[in-house]
């Protein structure tokens, strides 16, 4: 490199001197953030989370644009999207089928953190904020589905609105409030819209939060133990390239629903207007929502529902002291690695149940599951840190693999 | 107020217990298996036969037209299906709309011209209920897609049309059909399609299984009109995608052989 710079260079050099941002976003996911170098593919799913954040803020800015929120037109606002706005069928089949494939790798993300130990000390606060994204996440979606005034809809919306009313005393005050009425009506779905609009725009806050936590630390990595730096590589080219291939094997699976089976993850009732007269056989919520759904219909009683199903996922803010163990990947941990496993098929398990009538073997296996669910959290995790023996950890993430050559 | 909403909510639930006892209360009945047909959309590569889609049309305008509204479909739209702009503009113009109003408030009757949706049948759901006996026909502008597997579920219940097993005659309601696919086997429409009803000006025998095909084609392409579009973006976004991510995997493999891991 010469010494004597451009006018180019230097032009950049004024600018960064006022405001760092290149530095900064180098700094973060550049090259100047050192990655463990044994990360698999399983983090791949954390860019991927954001990159479907920014294809749902695009998407839906652009469909907001020819959207109506308003009771008699919100259905045939979104018919003329389909019809008549230039590429709105893509936009709106990659906005609805987004939130699935949000979902996906959101959850991946959350299963691959909870298998390899990444919500343990130092990384609590990381956690935090992950779940809170999750939270906002399953709020937004929700207001989303709301929008297009379906009967699945209008019908999702009373269901889960009327969850409130379980809280007792001011439980019917409390929907009427959120309706903004006395039943599901325009004022909800102004609300809705407006809220659904806001946010995104506070997940990519949190995101933010979220990033700066990840990097006081730095990643964990499949063998749980701290990288040093020796074993540390630039994000920048190395995991950016891989994050490009990892995206590119996404898009194929995400594009080939958009385009070949936009509807298959949809309800057909969702294309009947929303009838408050008419009550839909079965009200079911999105597939994202069923394991939840499962938890809340397992028992009779509506409030102890509503309270097991905001508690399965509020119970994840102190997994962090739930699991006693020290370790953190389940891949040196023989008992917890099973566990893990068992708890991942009840969560499978019990989305199926979410998706059936509550009644007969659904609704025991969905007993037995959310059963299952806390006793893993409260009872499993805590005990089986303090009964297992671990398998002995490598000495540095060098060690197995440097190793191995030397056989 | 809210009485006033509930007591309007009863007397509708009672009207629909009256007039559409399409419950479970008297189903005795399964729904029939759906007999699964091949359509010319199935497949990454699928699309519309147009000669099919304006046979459909047909059976539309000539038969279910009297009951059932097409209410997203513009007169402009058909052009999409193999109508030329001047046939276009004659079919909009034997339909007559309604328009507001001339200096004396007085509606204006003209008529339809392409940018026109194809008019309603009744004016408002009452009509069409009084008209149907307290049946609402469903618009038919999305209904394939508003059912699951729809373009099946359409056909075999046009053709679900038989004579009530002995046990169950008696408690067909009056004004009830026994259809074998239809939720709880009594459906308020009757059997429409008959061999030969309509006359094809391609040449193609009118028997009732074409023209149940025919139209489920036309109401496939109503309610989703963008589907060739759709597919044939796929097939270049797809290739990109492919080639995009084949090149990302050896980028990747040379950046990493560097690093041992």
């Amino acid at each position: 490199m010469s010494t004597e710079k451009g006018w180019g260079a230097r032009a950049f050099d004024w600018f960064e001197e006022r405001l760092p941002i290149v530095s900064f976003i180098d700094h973060s996911v550049g090259t100047q953030y050192p990655a463990p170098k044994n990360l698999n593919y399983f983090w791949n799913f954390g860019s991927l989370a954001g990159f479907m954040l920014v294809v749902m803020i695009l998407t839906g800015i652009l469909l907001a644009m020819s959207y109506t929120p308003h009771v008699d037109y919100a259905f045939d606002s979104v018919e003329r999207i389909m019809r008549d706005v230039n590429s709105g069928w893509l936009l709106r089949y990659m906005h609805a089928n987004g939130a699935s494939f949000f979902f996906i790798v959101v959850y991946i993300h959350i299963f691959r953190g909870m298998y390899y130990g990444s919500y343990k000390a130092p990384r609590e606060v990381l956690w935090w904020l992950g779940i809170i994204i999750l939270l906002l996440m399953m709020a937004t979606a929700f207001m989303g589905y709301v929008l297009p005034w379906g009967q699945m809809s209008f019908w999702g919306a009373t269901v889960i609105t009327n969850l409130f009313s379980a809280i007792p005393v001011i439980g019917d005050e409390i929907v009427t409030w959120l309706w903004g009425g006395f039943a599901v009506g325009n004022p909800t779905l102004n609300r809705f819209f407006a809220l659904h609009y806001l946010l995104p725009f506070v997940i990519v806050g949190v995101v933010v939060l979220h990033i700066w936590a990840l990097h006081i630390p730095g990643s964990n990595n499949p063998t749980g133990i701290e990288a040093a730096p020796q074993d540390k590589i630039p994000f920048h080219p190395y995991y950016t390239a891989k994050d490009a291939f990892g995206l590119g094997v996404f898009l194929l699976i995400y594009f080939a629903v958009v385009f070949w089976a936009p509807n298959s993850l949809g309800h057909p009732d969702n294309y009947i207007p929303a009838n408050p007269l008419a009550t839909p056989a079965h009200i079911v919520p999105e597939w994202y929502f069923l394991p939840f759904y499962a938890i809340l219909r397992s028992v009779d009683n509506k409030l102890l529902g509503v309270v097991l199903m905001f508690a399965s996922i509020l119970i994840l803010f102190v997994l962090p002291w739930l699991d006693t163990s020290r370790i953190r990947s389940a891949n040196f941990r023989p008992i917890f690695r099973v566990l893990f496993w068992i708890f991942f098929v009840v969560c499978i398990v019990l989305g199926w149940c979410g998706s059936q009538t509550a009644e007969g073997l659904p609704l025991i296996l969905s007993r037995v599951g959310t059963f299952w669910y806390f006793f893993h959290f409260l009872v499993l995790l805590p005990v089986v840190g303090w009964i297992e023996t671990p398998r002995s950890l490598p000495t540095s993430i060098s060690t197995p693999v440097v190793a191995k050559p030397a056989e | 107020m809210r009485t006033g909403v509930l007591s309007f909510a009863a007397v509708v639930a009672l009207a629909f217990a009256t007039f559409m006892p399409a419950g479970p209360a008297l189903a005795a009945g399964e729904q029939a298996e759906l007999d699964p047909q091949e359509w010319s959309w199935q497949g990454i590569f699928g699309g519309f036969d147009r000669q099919q889609l304006q046979r459909g049309f047909q059976v539309y305008t000539e038969v279910c037209a009297a009951c059932h509204g097409l209410d997203y479909v513009a007169f402009r739209n058909l052009e999409e299906i193999g109508y030329s702009e001047d046939q276009v503009k004659y079919l909009a113009s034997l339909y007559e709309v309604e328009e507001c109003c001339d200096d004396f408030g007085d509606p204006i009757y003209r008529p339809a011209i392409p940018a026109d949706r194809i008019p309603n049948p009744y004016p408002n759901e009452q009509f069409a209920r009084a008209s149907n006996g307290g049946a609402l026909p469903p618009d038919m502008s999305l209904l394939t897609k508003a059912r699951a597997n729809g373009p099946d579920y359409v056909y075999n219940l046009i053709l679900g049309y038989e004579d009530p097993p002995p046990e169950l005659e008696d408690e067909i309601m009056p004004g009830m059909y026994y259809n074998t696919i239809f939720d709880g086997n009594q459906i308020a429409m009757a059997r429409q399609l008959f061999d030969d009803l309509v006359e094809y000006s391609d040449g193609t025998p009118a028997t009732e299984a074409q023209m149940a095909k025919d139209v489920v084609a036309f109401m496939h392409w109503a309610a989703e009109p963008k589907l060739e579009v759709r597919k044939q973006t796929g097939i270049r976004v797809m290739l990109f995608t492919f080639v995009f991510t084949i090149l990302a995997y050896f980028l990747k493999r040379r950046i990493w052989a560097d690093v041992k891991h």
